[in-house]
């Protein structure tokens, strides 16, 4: 059951980036993207990028932009912990900025070390200045992304969507 | 030494002899020239071992491995190096595991280079929400005793510790 | 870009070989699979795991053998740990820790997020990068009798030391060591210092 939502959210948050006329998604991959990430690679107009750091991401694209394609990056709330110097020259240039970050550390988790970065994503973001919105309700993600992508692409803005982790699921270890 | 009162007086030298004195041997940076002279006077010290970074959370991570293995280091950065570290710095939140940082303000004060003001701008609330405490020091007569106090707070009660160094300090980045 | 050749090595059977007999060795692990294999072999006090931190593993092995010069240090980590901290192949590197070796478990694929495919699936060559990076001693190891020639450097070269193994993207049983991390932090430091 669980597992047919997480497919279906990821479905509609892909046609709203196609909507969009996203072009490039940057990513190092999360568990909660995996759906995403492999549309990406399957379409024939979206450019996958594998980063090795998602401080790349932030780079990639804000030169996606200079070149005119709008993006996404997608990673892992602990991820954004490594983008924080990077949104420097996103938030100077006024470079448009989609994030799509799956959260850990806040629901159910399982891994002490991820807490820290769990519970300071959010604060840590609207301290550099990147609009954050936060979604718990997978029925309520597309348009939440949607929302998110308008802002970013025509506000001119960073925006961050925030997927909680009680849509993701926490991952069952007694298996 | 040369006392304070002295035109030739610079915060460093009080400070790198507090190094010494509380058993620092390894201090990690990305260069800055806000801390350049600093940085020349333990790279000159042969009882530390200095190591250059190619990016700062590499060193977060150093001070995690010096500390398990029974050794004081700090980490010397510019603020942009703070948004580096963030993801890094849980680690050290996890593990309670110490760390003394000096970071070289840039963004701040009489900044030029206008790439430099967001990352200025957010160091500060970056690394407390990242559970690092902040010490901000903006009089140059005043860094040494932060220095000794952060060092207290961060080795004998085990926290991360930041001595933030305003750029009024440093005067960086305010020519040009 | 490195040479396609056939990956057979099983990564338990792998780091069994490389801990058997690891005398006072300390070792430290990336987050992830790398973790799990040490914690299969046994959960012993020499060793610091990783939860989080990706990117972190090598530079915490330097800080370590720095603060330890007279005791070798492993660290075992994942390609895609590795690559999220590549820089730090050039900070090791202009160190030069002689008691430090790092052993990539190179499955070439994001082992906890969904098996999704690394760098080193699409020709990235790590041991390439720690060599131009100036580590003198660098292996990639494929088969068996690579792998018995690369341990003892693992142990025994003047470090830094780099070997990139490759093993199979197979599922292994979850056998997790203690996550704690202030636990893991105290215990490590009193069995090597005799003081947390």
């Amino acid at each position: 059951m669980a597992r047919k939502k997480k497919t279906d959210w990821s479905k509609d948050v892909f046609k709203v980036l196609k909507k969009a006329d996203v072009q490039q998604i940057a990513y190092v991959p999360d568990a909660g993207h995996t759906s995403l990430i492999k549309m990406a690679i399957a379409d024939n107009v979206i450019k996958p990028v594998s980063l090795t750091s998602e401080q790349e991401g932030v780079a990639v694209l804000s030169g996606a932009w200079l070149g005119g394609e709008a993006g996404a990056l997608l990673m892992q709330s602990s991820g954004v912990g490594n983008v924080i110097n990077m949104l420097g020259m996103a938030n100077e240039c006024r470079f448009p900025l989609l994030m799509l970050v799956t959260m850990r550390g806040e629901w159910g988790e399982f891994n002490p070390w991820q807490v820290p970065m769990g519970q300071a994503t959010e604060g840590v973001l609207e301290a550099s200045g990147v609009i954050v919105h936060r979604v718990d309700e997978p029925s309520e993600i597309a348009e939440t992304v949607e929302a998110a992508a308008k802002l970013a692409f025509e506000g001119g803005r960073m925006v961050a969507v925030l997927i909680g982790q009680r849509v993701v699921g926490f991952k069952d270890w007694t298996k | 030494m040369v006392s304070k009162k002295s035109k030739t007086w610079h915060w460093s030298q009080d400070v790198h002899q507090l190094f010494k004195k509380i058993g620092i041997k390894q201090v990690a940076y990305v260069p800055d020239g806000g801390l350049a002279k600093l940085l020349e006077r333990c790279q000159a010290d042969k009882s530390m071992r200095s190591v250059v970074l190619t990016t700062e959370e590499e060193g977060v991570a150093q001070m995690a491995g010096a500390w398990l293995g029974g050794q004081r280091g700090v980490l010397l950065t510019q603020s942009g190096g703070v948004g580096n570290c963030i993801n890094m710095l849980s680690m050290m939140q996890e593990c309670r595991i110490p760390l003394l940082s000096l970071v070289s303000m840039r963004g701040e004060w009489g900044e030029t280079f206008p790439w430099q003001v967001p990352m200025g701008q957010s160091t500060i609330p970056a690394l407390e929400a990242a559970k690092v405490i902040v010490h901000h020091v903006d009089q140059a007569e005043k860094v040494p005793e932060t220095v000794q106090a952060a060092a207290k707070l961060a080795f004998d009660a085990n926290r991360a510790v930041a001595v933030v160094i305003s750029q009024r300090i440093s005067g960086s980045g305010s020519k040009g | 870009m490195a040479a396609r050749r056939k990956i057979t090595l099983d990564r338990r059977k792998v780091v069994a070989n490389i801990l058997k007999d690891r005398g006072d060795l300390l070792l430290v692990t990336g987050l992830g699979a790398p973790t799990w294999d040490a914690a299969s072999v046994e959960d012993n006090p020499n060793n610091f795991y990783l939860w989080g931190g990706m990117g972190g593993a090598v530079l915490t092995g330097l800080g370590l053998a720095l603060a330890q010069p007279q005791r070798r240090v492993l660290v075992l980590t994942g390609d895609g740990e590795m690559l999220m901290g590549v820089g730090g192949l050039a900070t090791v590197a202009v160190q030069k820790p002689s008691n430090l070796a790092i052993g990539i478990l190179d499955n070439q694929r994001y082992g906890e997020t969904g098996m999704q495919e690394t760098h080193t699936e699409h020709g990235v060559d790590l041991a390439a990068m720690a060599s131009g990076a100036g580590f003198q001693t660098t292996s990639t190891v494929y088969n068996a009798a690579e792998l018995k020639t690369a341990i003892p450097m693992l142990y025994n070269t003047p470090g830094p030391v780099f070997v990139d193994v490759k093993v199979t993207a197979e599922d292994q049983p979850m056998i997790l060591p203690p996550r704690d991390g202030p636990t893991l932090k105290h215990r490590f430091r009193e069995n090597l210092l005799g003081s947390i």
